[in-house]
């Protein structure tokens, strides 16, 4: 049974607003698309109690439906060994389980507590209130907060919301209330919302749920607004709203209609209330279908986990993995979509070596680009910078776009512009649809910084300061960057004379969600500046002076280069490449064709999910098909985005070389052998779950309940704002991911994998409890591969245990040849998970092993 | 006669030929074989654009003046002829080319947009019934013709508003914007009748001046104005000009391509069209003229203000194309028709591009803000530009009043009569008692048939609006509409017994939807439980084809050209003289709501959202 709400419970305002905002959703403005656990409020329980708590208060789906999982057992995609062995280990008895997940069918009532209360509305007076508020309400909160779709902007500024709404409601002749009454209380601003929940609701006990309730009739709206009041810097043009002030109003439009509609035949909501709505927060019923579930969760997780984990435990069993002569070095962002990038690198060039750190290259600042009035914060999110960073001597031009003028919305001027302007854009659409080309209107990677500019990297008075961020890093400040960056990913020696610093963004068009396709460690932005001061900095004299004292010596000859690879348009563009020398440039060209090779390939991988290009044409034709799509506004899908990450591998690249991991592995670069103790590895792992895990667990509940979690297909999305984007102009703002970013992935937690003994791995996720939630909590998952003996170890419970796998030594195929493969491969016949996921390919070993 | 034109009037068919045998195609095939859909429409588009540049040269070459074509009399009484004609000049003209380009590069943009779309099939077969109606529509050589490609134009609206059907706004909108057409439908409905009484019989387009004449000589001039307010008013509907501006924004719910070649362009420049072809019947009238030119003007200026303070971009661009459109209807009134076209043209080429790339607004704005960026200044709020903002924040309230003054007042007499639907088979007794009543009172001459036709069709209005505002058991409002349907034939049965055949033509087609529409609910009934109208239920999901096929049965009870009914309801029509006009305003009430109502059970029961096996439902504000 319910627990029923305590009578005598009190209303705590200032709490109970600080825990909505909690569970709200909390994405900011699309163009800080930063990923994060949809349900980080619930990260302090455990994994499954969290998503059937959430599933029971807020009606989340929180997983595949239970036919979608026999399906994936049907097609081969779960293993009967894997479910066997976890339904053993969870439940004992194997046989009876088996029945129960294959065929037994579960009897479901999943109403969820939210929403309860505020249903007396429609069930008691037939009256439905949301239709009367929310279209009003959904109007004035954006028109307040809006960046510059309206021509004109909100009437008043620099004042907070309820200020500027009463000023612009005394100073109207028409009124968003319809009963004079409201309208003078609220100008009067005779009222709180204690006094407001009384009349409306009554009994003091119910306001928290009533609170909640109206809130999560609308969490797009209400999330942002809280979003906006913690971040306001995520507006550009600045507003200040908080939760409390838009509660507020919403409140008085309700009592405003409750009043115009129903006159006198309402009453404060709980004196019609008979059975008390169950208590929000509440334990949640434990049921033998979550049990269920819980074992089809696992089994689908480790039916990929296990071939992986025994690929990988096979790699010094391949003696020629170490060329000690190296063509080149290429640092790339973890990111998985780099991962086929640099496999095909290497097998272009075998001399070459390719390393993965995060993506902002341990250098964190605010950039500002010449002629920005703002800063951009370069860094994973958490962090709060201390620097600038300025770009000089740009050279770039920023055209613009004649048919986005708001003239065409004028009334003469829009006459001009539809009469005679109507036939340029006549041409702009075919131009569109048959010839598509990089335009101001597209989004373009390599537009955040000009390629010939100069950063102010170096810091050469301490009191070069703006609003209160030094210009700059000194030469100590940079050799900490530089030292910690390289030791993080055990770069301590045999430098290449040439090493690429490779960031990466990503250029579309027509997509507003073009953020969540940047680099995720530098707050959802291309991450070609960090590359490039990084890469100053690593050739600085000075530094590299330091860094010999600390006994990393960088050869004289070896350069930095820091670079862009656009992961949409399969472009690389290179910055500062004027400071090589002669026999630099002649090498760098040479390595420019086994980029420029190396793309061709990843190219082609690529395409193997796009039912527009056909794979088995010309490696040139299918790249120019690719790029293509970057810049065709009729694509809605110029990416895959980080669709089907599941693996976060730490550790020497050696042990992924061999495995075809098919775009679904971050890859961070870390030399257990330069770090015994564990103290590089402890900051290697800091951002891991945050950002990883933040991206994994996104693209989890966007994939699960699409409806709720993930913003819906895209097609008929409207751009609100300059900020977040709705179905329609009476519909809340939709966070979360579009249905086209999340329809290849497989919803599975990610595994992250470390080459390390077992008691390094645990004391380095023990080092805050912020990072060790993540892993204690199951939210991801960790697997500490033993550097000596290659044997697995299970972070479960507290504490490592060993790991065997399932899968057989002579189990994991070998691809002979990757081009037939990849053409081979199987595409989606419709996008229902069952299809669309068997595009989702499992570990494959890319050579004979000779043994 | 050069043989050139003989050809030229006879081949018009194939302009709409091309669309009809291309959606009757794109059947054929399921939604995932995207590539056979997309080569059929590639096909169409191709074919149906070098046809309409071809034809429209050779006419041009050939010099050979207006065409005008009677393809096919559908039916035939002494006094009524429903016939296909056909008509083609530079209005025709101007509209296929532009609506060929348009077809085309809408289609080809959403072949890749909606790659992989649950609806692929759906999106590109209604987008094709569109095009064949929006071609009946300006090939009509005749107010019966053009009145078939203007229903098929509201149901495809309908259609593609509600695309993503399981969901609650759109589904809510895709209604919304319905029962605005209807209105218009109504009083195209109106225009035919007038006109046949007044021409006493059907006129083609050719014979508008005819009218014009008769008009201008008569010394009533009541039905000519009648005539030329109703065009007028269809057109403003249509054109969703002051005060309906509010359902085009609204109307934005499906794919950004169909948004596009809809509400950006096609669709809503069709009251402009229609002003445009009436236009030797209405221009002589000095007071039409004016208001034509001040609806125009309103619309233009305040959509304008409204335009400017929206915040979502395609809400936006609905109103800026609204104002346009009303500066289209003022160049229209005065006469400038050829610089009318020019706009028309120009405006839906723009405002498609600019819905096309709408949603790529957002980056290029916010660089643009970047790097223009300007803190703002803390101005004195006047009192004009408070009362501007806010009425442009709220649309000037048109939404609101829509439903204030329009429907609610209907909805609030249905209610009154709810209990009807609670026993519609007591009511289906009560008529028959009355039907035997009210023949024995005129057999004794103490009731004329004419009040007694009077009395049936109230009663069809009061039963129709029952089921309009019914909240209960689906097939009692089902019921109530067969009821309806029965109260308007007994009332015609009284004043035409010898009109028969029209009769059987008539009730025979509602029959056959009635049982078809009341047995499909029996079987949703049985599979998925109580159906109620209460909310919207979204069975559709579990039971696509079940919806489909009642989807047909609803546009069947309706009249829509599927069933016998729909030549029988128009020829219903002209039984009523223009002396009844309260039996008129009781029938053309009763037909509006006759298809809210119906639409209305098929919404609430197969629409909207629907719980999956989970329990999950998307929220109500997605």
């Amino acid at each position: 049974m319910h627990q029923q709400i305590p009578p005598s419970l009190s209303f705590d305002e200032h709490r109970v607003i600080h825990d909505l905002k909690h569970f709200l959703p909390s994405q900011q403005a699309l163009k800080d698309f930063i990923h994060h656990n949809t349900l980080h409020a619930f990260q302090h329980m455990k994994f499954y109690d969290a998503i059937f708590k959430a599933a029971g208060i807020f009606g989340y789906g929180m997983h595949l439906k239970l036919e979608e999982y026999r399906g994936l057992y049907h097609t081969g995609r779960i293993r009967k060994d894997v479910m066997d062995r976890i339904i053993a280990a969870k439940e004992g008895d194997t046989a009876t389980w088996e029945r129960k997940l294959l065929h037994e069918n579960f009897e479901q009532n999943n109403t969820p507590r939210i929403g309860q209360l505020r249903k007396y509305w429609k069930d008691h007076f037939q009256f439905d209130l949301d239709n009367q508020v929310h279209p009003i309400l959904f109007r004035v909160i954006a028109a307040f907060l809006d960046q510059g779709v309206s021509i004109t902007g909100f009437p008043v500024s620099n004042k907070g919301f309820l200020d500027s709404m009463r000023q612009l409601e005394s100073s109207s002749a028409s009124s968003f209330f319809k009963t004079k009454a409201v309208r003078k209380r609220f100008i009067s601003g005779d009222y709180s919302i204690h006094s407001l929940l009384t009349a409306i609701v009554g009994n003091e006990s119910y306001f928290e749920q009533y609170l909640f309730d109206m809130h999560f009739a609308h969490p797009g709206w209400s999330g942002f607004v809280s979003a906006v009041e913690d971040n306001p810097q995520t507006l550009l043009d600045k507003r200040q709203i908080t939760l409390s002030e838009f509660t507020a109003f919403e409140l008085l439009m309700e009592l405003d209609a409750l009043t115009a509609n129903l006159r006198s035949k309402w009453k404060p909501l709980t004196s019609v209330v008979e059975t008390p709505p169950a208590d929000l927060f509440a334990p949640v019923q434990k049921t033998e279908f979550q049990e269920v579930i819980a074992c089809w969760q696992d089994a689908f997780e480790w039916s990929y986990y296990d071939g992986v984990l025994k690929g990988l435990q096979r790699w010094n069993s391949r003696p020629h993995a170490q060329k000690k002569e190296k063509s080149f070095q290429a640092i790339f962002c973890i990111d998985e979509r780099e991962c086929s990038l640099r496999r095909h690198i290497e097998s272009v060039d075998e001399y070459a070596e390719t390393l993965g750190a995060p993506g902002f290259f341990g250098v964190e600042f605010y950039f500002q680009q010449a002629g920005s009035k703002f800063y951009d914060k370069l860094c994973p999110a958490p962090v709060t910078p201390k620097y600038l960073i300025k770009e000089q001597d740009s050279s770039m031009l920023h055209n613009n776009e004649i048919l986005y003028s708001g003239h065409t919305h004028g009334l003469m001027t829009g006459w001009l512009y539809s009469a005679l302007g109507g036939y340029l854009a006549f041409i702009k659409t075919l131009k569109i649809l048959f010839k598509p080309e990089m335009s101001p209107a597209i989004s373009d990677a390599y537009s955040h910084m000009d390629k010939f500019s100069v950063l102010t990297v170096e810091n050469k008075d301490p009191k070069d300061v703006e609003n209160s961020l030094q210009i700059g890093y000194t030469v100590a400040e940079m050799t900490a960057r530089a030292e910690g960056f390289l030791r993080n990913i055990g770069l301590v020696s045999n430098f290449a004379p040439l090493v690429y610093i490779v960031a990466h963004g990503s250029s579309s068009a027509n997509n507003p969600h073009h953020g969540a396709h940047d680099c995720g460690a530098c707050s959802g932005r291309p991450g070609a500046t960090n590359a490039r001061v990084m890469a100053f900095i690593l050739n600085h004299e000075k530094v590299r002076e330091s860094l010999a004292a600390k006994g990393i010596s960088i050869p004289a000859q070896t350069r930095f280069l820091g670079c862009m690879h656009d992961t949409a348009a399969d472009e690389m563009g290179y910055y500062d490449e004027q400071q090589l020398d002669k026999e630099q440039a002649l090498q760098h060209d040479y390595n420019k064709q086994s980029f420029e090779n190396a793309l061709d390939l990843n190219a082609k991988e690529r395409s193997r999910r796009f039912a527009s290009i056909n794979t088995k044409e010309e490696l040139q034709k299918v790249r120019k098909e690719i790029k293509n799509r970057s810049v065709s506004l009729f694509e809605p899908r110029p990416e895959l985005g980080h669709g089907t990450n599941t693996l976060a591998i730490i550790g020497r690249r050696e042990i992924s070389k061999g495995l075809f991991l098919d775009r679904r592995a971050f890859l961070n670069s870390y030399d257990p052998t330069t770090d015994p103790s564990g103290d590089i590895l402890t900051n290697v792992m800091k951002p891991i779950g945050l950002v990883c895990g933040g991206i994994n667990l996104e693209y989890y509940f966007s994939r699960v309940d699409n409806k709720k979690m993930g913003a819906g297909t895209k097609l008929p999305h409207k751009v609100i704002g300059l900020f977040g984007v709705a179905n329609g102009s009476d519909g809340d703002l939709r966070p979360g991911l579009p249905w086209q970013m999340i329809e290849v992935h497989d919803p599975v937690r990610l595994m992250v994998v470390v080459e390390h003994h077992p008691d390094i791995v645990l004391k380095s996720i023990q080092s805050s409890p912020e990072v060790f939630e993540w892993y204690n909590n199951e939210w991801v998952h960790i697997m500490a591969i033993d550097p000596d003996d290659r044997s697995l170890h299970y972070f479960r419970n507290g504490g490592f245990e060993p790991y065997r796998t399932l899968m057989g030594d002579n189990e994991i195929k070998t691809i002979d040849n990757l081009k037939d493969f990849i053409e081979t491969a199987e595409e989606m016949e419709t996008n229902h998970i069952i299809h669309a996921t068997k595009e989702n390919l499992p570990v494959y070993l890319l050579e004979k092993v000779g043994n | 006669m050069k043989l050139s034109e003989i050809l030229l009037d006879q081949i018009l068919i194939v302009f709409v030929a091309i669309p009809l045998v291309a959606f009757l195609f794109s059947l054929v095939w399921k939604n995932h074989q995207e590539k056979q859909i997309s080569l059929l429409v590639l096909i169409t588009k191709v074919a149906y654009l070098a046809f309409a540049l071809v034809f429209s040269a050779i006419w041009i070459i050939n010099d050979s003046g207006t065409l005008q074509f009677d393809f096919l009399t559908l039916y035939e009484t002494d006094a009524f002829v429903f016939a296909l004609q056909f008509h083609y000049d530079y209005l025709s003209m101007v509209f296929s080319i532009v609506g060929a380009f348009l077809f085309f590069m809408v289609t080809t943009f959403s072949k890749f947009y909606l790659h992989r779309d649950e609806g692929f099939k759906r999106f590109f077969s209604t987008i094709l019934l569109f095009s064949f109606g929006y071609n009946l529509i300006i090939f009509a050589g005749n107010f019966e013709t053009l009145f078939v490609g203007w229903e098929i134009i509201g149901l495809t609206s309908f259609l593609l508003i509600a695309f993503y059907r399981h969901r609650y706004l759109p589904v809510k909108n895709a209604y919304k914007t319905l029962s605005n057409y209807r209105l218009s439908d109504m009083a195209l409905i109106l225009v035919m009748w007038m006109v046949h009484h007044y021409m006493h019989k059907n006129v083609s387009f050719t014979e508008l001046p005819a009218i014009a004449a008769k008009i201008a000589t008569d010394e009533n001039q009541g039905a000519g104005l009648f005539i030329a307010v109703m065009i007028m008013f269809a057109a403003i509907v249509k054109s969703a000009q002051f005060p309906f501006t509010s359902w085009l924004p609204r109307s934005m719910e499906g794919p950004t391509s169909s948004t596009a070649i809809f509400y950006g362009s096609l669709s809503v420049h069709i009251g402009v069209f229609v002003l445009l072809r009436t236009m030797p019947i209405w221009e002589p009238l000095p007071v039409i003229k004016w208001s034509v030119l001040v609806f125009g003007a309103l619309t233009a200026i305040i959509s304008t203000t409204i335009s400017r303070i929206q915040t979502s971009v395609k809400t936006q661009i609905a109103y800026s194309s609204a104002a346009q459109i009303g500066l289209m209807f003022v160049e229209v009134a005065l006469g400038w028709e050829t610089l009318a076209l020019i706009h028309f043209a120009g405006n839906a080429f723009l405002r498609t591009y600019q819905l096309l790339v709408s949603p790529s607004v957002l980056n290029y704005l916010l660089h643009h803000q970047i790097f223009h960026y300007h803190p703002p200044l803390d101005k004195p709020l006047g009192r004009i530009q408070a009362t501007l903002y806010s009425l442009g924040v709220k649309e000037w309230n048109m939404d609101i009043n829509m439903y204030r003054y329009v429907w609610s007042p209907f909805k609030w007499i249905g209610k009154q009569f709810g209990f009807l639907g609670n026993q519609p088979f007591y009511a289906f007794l009560l008529m028959s008692f009355m039907l035997r009543g009210t023949s024995m009172l005129e057999k004794r001459n103490y009731l004329t048939a004419a009040s007694s036709t009077t009395l049936f069709f109230s009663i069809a209005l009061v039963l129709t609006l029952a089921a309009f505002s019914f909240r209960g058991k689906a097939q009692s409002a089902w019921k109530l509409l067969l009821l309806a349907h029965l109260g308007l034939f007994f009332g015609f049965g009284t004043t035409a017994p010898e009109k028969q055949t029209d009769m059987y033509l008539y009730i025979g087609g509602i029959l056959a939807a009635f049982l078809a529409g009341h047995f499909l609910l029996r079987y949703t009934e049985k599979k998925q439980g109580k159906l109620t109208l209460n909310q919207f239920s979204g069975f559709g999901f579990r039971q696509k084809n079940t919806a489909l096929a009642f989807l047909l049965s609803t546009i069947g009870i309706i009249g829509f050209p599927i069933t016998t009914a729909f030549i029988g309801i128009d020829v219903l029509f002209t039984y009523i003289e223009t002396s009844q006009v309260l039996d008129m305003v009781l029938l053309t009430l009763t037909f509006i709501f006759l298809e809210l109502a119906a639409i209305r059970i098929y919404l609430r029961v197969y629409l909207g959202p629907y719980q999956d096996e989970h329990g999950v439902i998307a929220f109500r504000t997605s």
